[in-house]
């Protein structure tokens, strides 16, 4: 996540590949075999599409970025009045597309981060540290998330059996034809599992005092209404004085709120993942490259921006690599063992 | 422990209940079976123990079903989570997280249980059932097997002192089916766990059982007794007993070391009518596909000798001598197949040929490689080296239209094939699939399943049903080569043993057939061949007599039993008797 933060500070190229390289490093050596690990190949295409997508408009719709350097000139298309501003086919400069093309990378960039986030603390590890309270909540999401590659499962499956039926099994009527069973398929199976959860004890509370409950209400309530309107302080621009202490106090409310609710709850965890040096290592490797790179931005926003009118060909600036090399600290500094990958990436 | 009390279920919007007057006790410490035909009511009455029924399924519960002295009917699921275990007839429906380790701690983390106990816990279960390499294991990952132990597992952890298990071992190759099995008898004698367990495959499981249920029919009270009690008046019972009744023994014997000291008079009989049923045989013709497979092994070339030139005739000599080219093109043929599927070799250089009219089972464990050859055969799956010819043409690079004219599967969950609404509707869409006359589908319907409306809707048939449905829909195209992945999973023996008869029917009219099956009786009585698969490799291949006789594993029980005669199946002996 703090790679991702690191990436939109910067378009520089250079620096971007050395990002996705990094992080690629890191899931190579640490993944699991579990299924969201193999989600980051499907970011990583998920994320060069998207540059091809960034490429083609500013292709066909033109950029408002000025050039001279014309590459090729498409025919353009009159549209009415009303579509005015909008402009399609034309000329395209190597400015534009040079600009269009470091855009879409660092979108790709952070696409690919958020993967690699995926692919190394899964659904159901991120489960794990949330607190007791929120644990239903949590439950609900990762199995929403764990229904997408079911999803895929029984696509492929009924259109096999579409096959075996002498109909054509491809083309969007086919897939359309699918549709129905397939969302029948996966209902069946939310139930199933859903009786499942059920006869294992899933959602048995303890009683609580009333009294504690109604605290509770009240104070992850208050503390919200604080997040709320402290968030709003700040970003409105007269609210500077009185947003931040608002913020902070919504957020202890919530806390305190989230931290009584968990008395309700019975739940214990099996084996919890242990937050030590470690972890901290790891998070802050992550946060430093994020911070280093928003210093580097600040300072010196030349070196991260490379002109693209006129074209220069892009510099690598020395500082800033450095720091998106301690990125790869958790490569190394997390043991290999197949059974404890450390989520290098905390949402930060 | 468990006590039902004159307990009825009624689903809503049905007019009849489902269970009626059930009125039972399981003591504790008893492993107890619930048997019946398919739609009795069995998982009815094992969703009434969890609580599950009518808590989660809606419906209205009459009597009083009590569960270690608590009232489901004040209890909740999940408040009786800790006293009773249930495993459905899915595993992978049950199964909440995405590791071994994890998902055996779930039950415990949700009862609240604190962690060193749980660790302890999971590590002492994880030995009790033989887990221990698989601790770290992503759960899609593992076998059929596998699966269903995790699942155990995973409700054996909070140490309930019920468990309630539906079918268990049906999807289950032999082997697989003793380590669950082994597994319950361990738990039962050891732990002091009371199990109450519904299983279709009797043969399997009737010898570990202290008392048996039976559920003779929809809505008919329940039969309870001793095993070789109910199993007297059962209508389903496993072939052993089939062959005590046959053979008058009472007691009926159960299991085979009990029937096999039983069985020297009946093997004298058998083996002095044998040498006469021979040259009756012979004399009078081909009874039909039953004696022709019946023939035991050491006749079979004498039976054969005396038939006219059918198709089957250059199967029975192909055994001796390696195969006589036959004048009429294979249905099949395969050639050094080999397929990969991410990392593993699915399949090792296979070479199999099927001939017009043959019944071929394949067998091995689960995750042999049997589903992806039936898969290469139709065309699903595209061989990575080697060739697969079926009826003339390359099943991958076929136009599915073409293909369903040469080949047909039906798969392992036969809901699959089926999307219309109504009976009516599902017919009409396969003969437009087909190109066949319309009707063509709804004659086969009312031949294989007598006494359906055209209004039915495909879900709501029960497993045979379903299954027949899928069968005539993919017969619609008259295919040459029938494929069928797991036809008996969730089956009673009376749909079983209509399949059967369908199949030979269709064997007889000139169909090859190739069955991957787990179900050793059903390949007895019906495959000409059998071909074993073992890690994608053809381990055997031959005569059923043959393979069978020789693999343990493999062998039917009558097989067991009347060993070292070569018997399969109790249809056998009685025509050899009569």
């Amino acid at each position: 996540m703090s790679l991702g933060t690191a990436a939109t500070r910067t378009t520089n190229p250079l620096l971007l590949a050395l990002l996705i390289a990094a992080s690629a490093y890191v899931v190579a050596t640490h993944r699991t075999p579990t299924p969201a690990a193999r989600a980051y190949a499907a970011f990583a295409k998920l994320a060069f599409a998207v540059l091809l997508v960034r490429m083609f408009f500013a292709i066909a719709l033109g950029s408002p970025v000025p050039g001279t350097h014309i590459l090729l000139t498409l025919p353009e298309v009159p549209l009415p009045h009303w579509a005015q501003g909008i402009r399609l086919g034309g000329k395209v400069t190597a400015e534009a597309l040079v600009f269009a093309g470091y855009d879409g990378l660092r979108l790709a960039t952070l696409l690919i981060c958020v993967g690699a986030a995926n692919a190394l603390a899964g659904p159901a590890r991120l489960l794990k540290s949330l607190p007791g309270a929120l644990y239903e909540t949590g439950v609900a999401v990762v199995v929403a998330l764990t229904f997408a590659p079911h999803l895929i499962a029984d696509v492929q499956r009924l259109r096999a059996a579409r096959r075996l039926r002498g109909r054509p099994d491809r083309g969007v009527r086919g897939l359309l034809q699918v549709g129905l069973p397939v969302l029948e398929g996966a209902l069946e199976r939310s139930v199933a599992l859903a009786a499942a959860m059920e006869a294992r004890g899933y959602g048995r509370s303890a009683e609580v005092p009333a009294r504690v409950r109604r605290t509770t209400a009240a104070l992850t309530l208050g503390g919200l209404l604080g997040v709320c309107a402290g968030t709003y302080g700040l970003l409105t621009a007269e609210g500077g004085t009185y947003g931040v202490p608002l913020l902070l106090a919504g957020v202890a409310a919530a806390l305190a709120g989230l931290r009584l609710g968990g008395r309700r709850s019975l739940r214990t965890r099996y084996r919890p993942d242990p937050w030590n040096a470690r972890a901290w290592l790891v998070t802050g490797s992550g946060v430093a490259v994020a911070a280093l790179l928003s210093l580097a931005s600040a300072r010196d926003p030349e070196a991260l921006h490379p002109g693209v009118v006129p074209l220069v060909a892009p510099a690598l600036p020395l500082w800033p690599a450095a720091a998106i090399l301690l990125a790869l600290l958790p490569a190394f500094a997390v043991p290999q063992a197949p059974k404890a990958p450390k989520a290098p990436k905390e949402p930060s | 422990m468990i006590r039902f009390e004159d307990v009825s279920v009624t689903y809503d919007g049905a007019a009849e209940p489902t269970v009626r007057g059930v009125d039972f006790e399981v003591p504790e410490g008893e492993l107890v079976l619930l048997v019946g035909p398919s739609g009795a009511g069995k998982s009815t009455v094992l969703g009434a123990v969890s609580g599950l029924v009518p808590h989660f399924t809606g419906g209205t519960l009459r009597g009083r079903v009590t569960v270690a002295g608590r009232d489901t009917r004040t209890h909740k699921p999940r408040e009786l989570a800790d006293v009773v275990g249930t495993v459905g007839q899915d595993p992978l429906a049950h199964f909440v997280t995405d590791t071994v380790e994890d998902e055996l701690a779930y039950g415990m983390e949700s009862l609240g249980l604190a962690p060193d106990v749980m660790r302890r816990r999971v590590e002492e279960t994880l030995d009790l059932l033989g887990l221990t390499g698989l601790r770290d294991r992503p759960i899609a990952t593992l076998s059929g097997g596998q699966r269903q132990r995790v699942a155990i597992g995973s409700v054996l952890t909070p140490h309930p002192r019920v468990l309630v298990l539906d079918e268990p071992t049906s999807a289950l190759d032999p082997a697989a089916a003793e380590e669950v099995l082994a597994v319950l008898q361990r738990l039962v004698h050891d732990v002091g766990t009371t199990v109450l367990l519904a299983e279709h495959r009797l043969e399997r499981v009737i010898h570990y059982a202290d008392r048996v249920v039976l559920l003779p029919a929809p809505g008919e009270p329940p039969v309870t007794g001793t095993p070789a009690e109910v199993m007297a008046v059962s209508p389903v019972h496993p072939p052993v007993v089939a062959l005590g009744r046959l053979a008058d023994w009472s007691p009926l014997p159960l299991t085979v070391r009990d029937a096999r000291r039983r069985a020297a008079p009946l093997r004298e009989r058998l083996s002095a009518s044998a040498a006469a049923g021979t040259h009756a045989t012979a004399s009078a013709g081909a009874p039909g596909p039953v004696a022709q497979c019946a023939a035991p092994l050491q006749d079979a070339p004498a039976a054969a000798g005396g038939r006219t030139g059918t198709a089957r005739r250059s199967l029975f000599r192909r055994r001796p001598a390696p195969a006589p080219e036959t004048t009429r093109t294979p249905g099949a043929e395969v050639h050094a197949l080999s397929v990969r599927r991410g990392r593993i070799d699915a399949l090792r250089r296979i070479d199999l040929t099927v001939a017009p009219g043959e019944t071929l089972a394949l067998m091995g464990r689960n995750g042999a490689g049997k589903s992806t050859l039936l898969s290469c055969l139709v065309g699903l799956i595209a061989p990575s080296t080697g060739s697969v010819t079926v009826g003339g043409v390359t099943p991958h690079r076929t136009a599915p239209a073409d293909l369903v004219r040469r080949v047909g599967l039906v798969p392992q969950e036969p809901r699959d094939l089926l999307y219309a609404d109504t009976v009516a509707e599902e017919c009409t869409a396969a003969d437009r699939d087909a190109g066949a006359e319309p009707g063509t589908c709804r004659a086969l319907v009312s031949r294989l399943l007598p006494g359906i409306t055209d209004d039915t809707h495909p879900r709501d048939l029960s497993e045979g049903q379903c299954l027949a449905l899928a069968l005539a829909v993919v017969l619609t195209a008259r295919p040459p080569l029938l494929l069928l992945d797991e036809p008996t999973r969730g089956l009673d023996y009376a749909a079983k043993a209509r399949l059967v008869t369908v199949l030979r029917g269709l064997a007889a009219e000139g169909h090859a057939i190739v069955l991957a099956t787990h179900d050793v009786e059903l390949a007895a009585e019906i495959a000409h061949r059998v071909v074993l698969l073992a890690e994608g490799d053809v381990i055997a291949d031959g005569p059923t007599a043959q393979i069978v006789v020789s693999s343990p594993s493999f062998a039917p029980q009558v097989t067991k039993i009347l060993a070292p005669q070569q018997w399969l199946t109790v249809a056998e002996v009685r025509e050899a008797l009569a």
